[in-house]
């Protein structure tokens, strides 16, 4: 070997050597401080009235109050915030709220029934992506001002246009009625966009965690709130990395250089359980993973041709081998947690009956049509076993794989056949399904709705008795089940894995009741 | 003074094609850039306002024509997912990328010219063959695969170097950025601890863009060296009792010295513009993986301003490189 050569390997091996030594004397995560690996390319915006997106509403579930919010351990249930106590008035149209006192933003101003005025006006003013869920109480720009009313600095009013069922209502607030603080947030206008720009990027809560810092795709880090009204958390500060790829969480976690990995597949799930330093922890998201059947294409539009698909899914084998613990098969439109929820599945893999009703709708030798896919493994996988199924009885299924905007472009202006995708609950309240997949968006970029079915939709939003409510989804999930334009295939689970020593994590049905206040590190 | 007009001529046509390109391909692909920034549930009236605000109801060479006038003022625009100024992202993830690839090259130069210069020395030795397959393997072995693997030997199994992440993550938020190289601002800081940390987490993605680029380098080495050493004046200085390491570190070396310092620029251009897999597998925020997301994000001003940031830095390694062979090869000054 050449001296020149050798003197420098021998450099680079000795330089290698020294560093590693070192970087193995380093501690593991911070005893105080939770770190936590999650993909957060989501997470666009941090202004409550723009969060809409499935990791920026766990940000905003930890740093802010709402004045009602669904309670995690029972979906159908909600709990108090903010706000003290509801009362509603007899013609069924006004709110009343006693806010809760003593609640002090992190900036150390007190929130008060002017903060919520404030947030709730912003909101619908503002018009940004979830301001639908508001302004179909007839709240608008216009006259949000006049509908929102102050009574005393503790009681706030809401004035709907017409009276809905209150749980609906309440159920749509808890995920809208987050307070800012209204003295931040005007001292930071500009142009009159009420705060928006500053609030993109900064925090004004009361929650029981403050914003440090935020690097979109980055890192996000939160900090204790040690004057939380509800008791300060046991850790000192949350830090979320952005770790994109899979498998490098999972060594992250055996590594315990991060203490709960969020985005493990089905796979990496089997793996790690082995491992006596890990647990998981699961629970079913308001999450749908469905296929859109557009009735105007001329096999599809035959019902028997839709029941016929559905019995061309295999439910059992897809949630052992593909989901393996990231998702439950489920067939109807609303997932389990929701009022009404049925949680029946009635089909199965059967490929006699599925040619059986073929034969009935004309088609004995089946047919081609196209599927529009998200290129994601998950979906990836999903459409080449339901193109191995649907074959078995002459379906061919032609797979067209793009990425998830130029699918989604092209299923909003009706000019698929088939789209296979997901759909998740804005708001934890069965109508938010109800319309969804019965009226608008899906039944109608489906091609399906029609006025009548739209007239249910709303009757069952209106209807005051509860149980009365839940009997009329249960019917028209029934009516889906046989004749809608959907394949419904199943729900979505969130599994987390985390290292033993992390207790009281919640995971929520939805994002926004993924919860950090009440975890430990024993 | 002509030269120097002309390359700035160049330079701005070059710049403006580019752009032009990547504004109308992004244009053309069949996905609606407002979905990005409001997502799939939002109503009509909110999507009609978002194709307003961010200027997308306008004919497409007029939203190209307010874009470049206002690049020419420095003002590449904000990301249209986290509305924050392209600049200071893009500021944010390019010294990441900068410290990777400047390790990384340096360690493709070090260890690939030598090599590159033993086995053509060694000709059809098995040497010279062990060096081709060394290489080879750099070159056709996928770096993602090479990079997970590397985590599994020297990180989960055997503890020796850290795992992913320019620090460890307990530590990140404690370094405050002044240069946004890590193992510069934690020096800064005066951390010696944190300044290992930093420089032991370097180690294994800069070892495999090292690797990579070593592959290519020994090869173009050997190729050059072996032309050279077929050269009578070899022949002459053999005969005449030059000693054999003089031969060639001296004579040969001499003159391929400037064909090589052109591979190891675009080497080195090719690591700058961000090794995509590397930076995923690594949680490696730098420049490749920014111009990636913002790719599948339909974020276009992050994807151009990524364009003019690669673009700009062929044009500076090519400028340098000029520059190197004036001082090299004393025809050119």
């Amino acid at each position: 070997m050449k001296p020149f050569l050798r003197s420098a390997l021998q450099g680079s091996l000795a330089a290698v050597a020294i560093l590693a030594s070192s970087a193995a004397a380093h501690a593991k995560t911070p005893a105080d401080t939770l770190v936590m690996a999650y993909v957060i390319d989501d997470m666009i915006s941090l202004d409550p009235a723009e969060i809409y997106e499935f990791t920026a509403s766990e940000y905003m579930a930890n740093t802010y109050d709402r004045l009602v919010v669904i309670d995690p351990a029972n979906p159908s249930q909600l709990k108090l915030q903010a706000a003290e106590s509801w009362s509603v008035s007899d013609d069924g149209r006004t709110f009343t709220f006693k806010i809760r006192p003593g609640i002090k933003f992190h900036s150390g101003n007190d929130l008060t029934a002017e903060d919520v005025e404030f947030s709730m006006e912003r909101f619908v003013s503002l018009d940004l992506n979830p301001a639908f869920i508001m302004t179909q109480f007839g709240l608008t720009k216009e006259n949000v001002k006049d509908k929102v009313r102050v009574k005393d600095p503790m009681t706030l009013e809401v004035e709907l246009d017409a009276a809905y069922a209150p749980s609906f209502f309440l159920n749509c607030l808890s995920f809208t009625s987050v307070v800012v603080d209204k003295d931040l947030v005007a001292a930071n206008e500009a142009n009159g966009d009420w705060g928006h720009e500053w609030l993109k990027t900064n925090g004004a809560g009361s929650g029981p965690f403050t914003l440090r810092s935020w690097q979109p795709n980055e890192s996000l880090v939160l900090e204790a709130n040690e004057n939380y009204w509800d008791g300060a958390p046991e850790i000192k500060r949350v830090l979320v990395r952005n770790v994109t790829e899979s498998a490098t969480q999972q060594l992250l976690l055996q590594k315990g250089d991060i203490d709960i990995a969020r985005n493990l597949t089905g796979d990496q799930l089997a793996a790690v359980k082995k491992d006596p330093n890990i647990k998981l922890q699961s629970y079913p998201k308001a999450t749908l993973w469905y296929m859109g059947l557009n009735v105007t294409n001329q096999h599809l539009g035959n019902p028997d041709v839709r029941r016929a698909m559905r019995y061309l899914v295999d439910y059992d084998g897809l949630q052992e081998t593909m989901f393996n613990g990231t998702g439950i098969k489920h067939q109807t439109f609303l997932p389990d947690g929701q009022l009404g929820a049925d949680n029946s599945t009635p089909y199965t893999l059967d490929v006699a009956k599925a040619k059986e009703l073929l034969t009935k709708a004309g088609y004995p030798n089946g047919f081609n049509v196209t599927i529009d896919v998200t290129n994601k493994s998950e979906a990836r996988e999903l459409s080449a076993s339901l193109q191995n199924t649907m074959a078995q009885a002459g379906i061919n299924l032609v797979i067209k794989m793009a990425d998830n905007k130029t699918t989604l472009t092209k299923y909003r202006a009706s000019e698929h056949d088939i789209y296979l995708g997901q759909w998740g609950s804005d708001y934890q309240d069965p109508h938010s399904n109800a319309d969804g997949f019965l009226n608008a968006p899906l039944a109608k970029r489906n091609q399906w709705a029609t006025p009548e079915m739209e007239a249910r939709v709303m009757a069952a939003r209106d209807e005051k008795d509860a149980t009365k409510r839940a009997q009329m989804y249960m019917d028209l999930q029934k009516l889906q089940l046989d004749e809608g334009p959907y394949v419904i295939l199943f729900q979505q689970v969130e599994t987390i894995a985390l290292r033993k020593n992390v207790d009281g994590f919640i995971v929520g049905p939805t994002f926004d009741l993924d919860l950090y206040r009440d975890v430990v590190k024993n | 003074m002509k030269a120097a007009l002309r390359l700035i001529l160049s330079v701005a046509t070059t710049l403006l094609g580019l752009l032009l390109v990547t504004f109308i391909i992004a244009r053309l692909l069949p996905a609606d850039p407002v979905l990005a920034v409001v997502g799939d549930h939002a109503s009509e009236s909110t999507i009609e306002a978002a194709r307003i605000r961010l200027g997308l109801d306008k004919p497409i060479l007029v939203q190209f024509w307010i874009y470049l006038t206002n690049v020419l003022q420095g003002d590449l625009g904000e990301s249209v997912r986290t509305g924050r100024p392209i600049a200071s992202e893009l500021a944010r993830v390019f010294p990441a990328t900068l410290e990777l690839a400047t390790l990384g090259t340096l360690i493709g130069v070090v260890l690939g010219v030598p090599l590159g210069v033993w086995a053509a020395v060694r000709k059809d030795t098995w040497i010279d063959h062990m060096v081709r397959f060394f290489g080879l393997i750099g070159y056709s072995v996928p770096i993602f695969w090479l990079g997970l693997m590397g985590l599994l030997v020297f990180y989960a199994k055997l503890d020796w170097l850290p795992g992913p992440g320019r620090l460890d993550f307990g530590y990140e938020e404690i370094v405050t950025p002044v240069t946004g190289v890590m193992t510069i601002d934690t020096l800064i800081a005066g951390d010696f601890d944190l300044f290992r940390n930093a420089l032991a987490h370097l180690i294994l993605p800069a070892s495999l863009l090292g690797y990579f680029s070593l592959a290519y380098i020994s090869r173009m080495t050997r190729s050059l060296m072996l032309g050279q050493l077929r050269q009578e004046y070899i022949l002459t200085a053999r005969v005449k009792g030059v000693p054999e390491r003089r031969i060639i570190w001296k004579h040969a070396m001499g003159n391929i010295l400037v064909p090589l310092l052109t591979v190891i620029a675009l080497s080195y251009g090719n690591l700058l513009e961000g090794s995509v897999l590397t930076e995923t597998v690594f949680a490696w925020r730098g420049l490749g993986l920014y111009i990636t997301d913002s790719i599948f994000g339909q974020d276009m001003p992050a994807v151009l301003g990524g364009t003019i940031v690669v673009g700009a830095i062929f044009i500076v390694i090519n400028m340098l490189t000029d520059v190197a062979y004036r001082v090299l090869d004393p025809r050119a000054r």
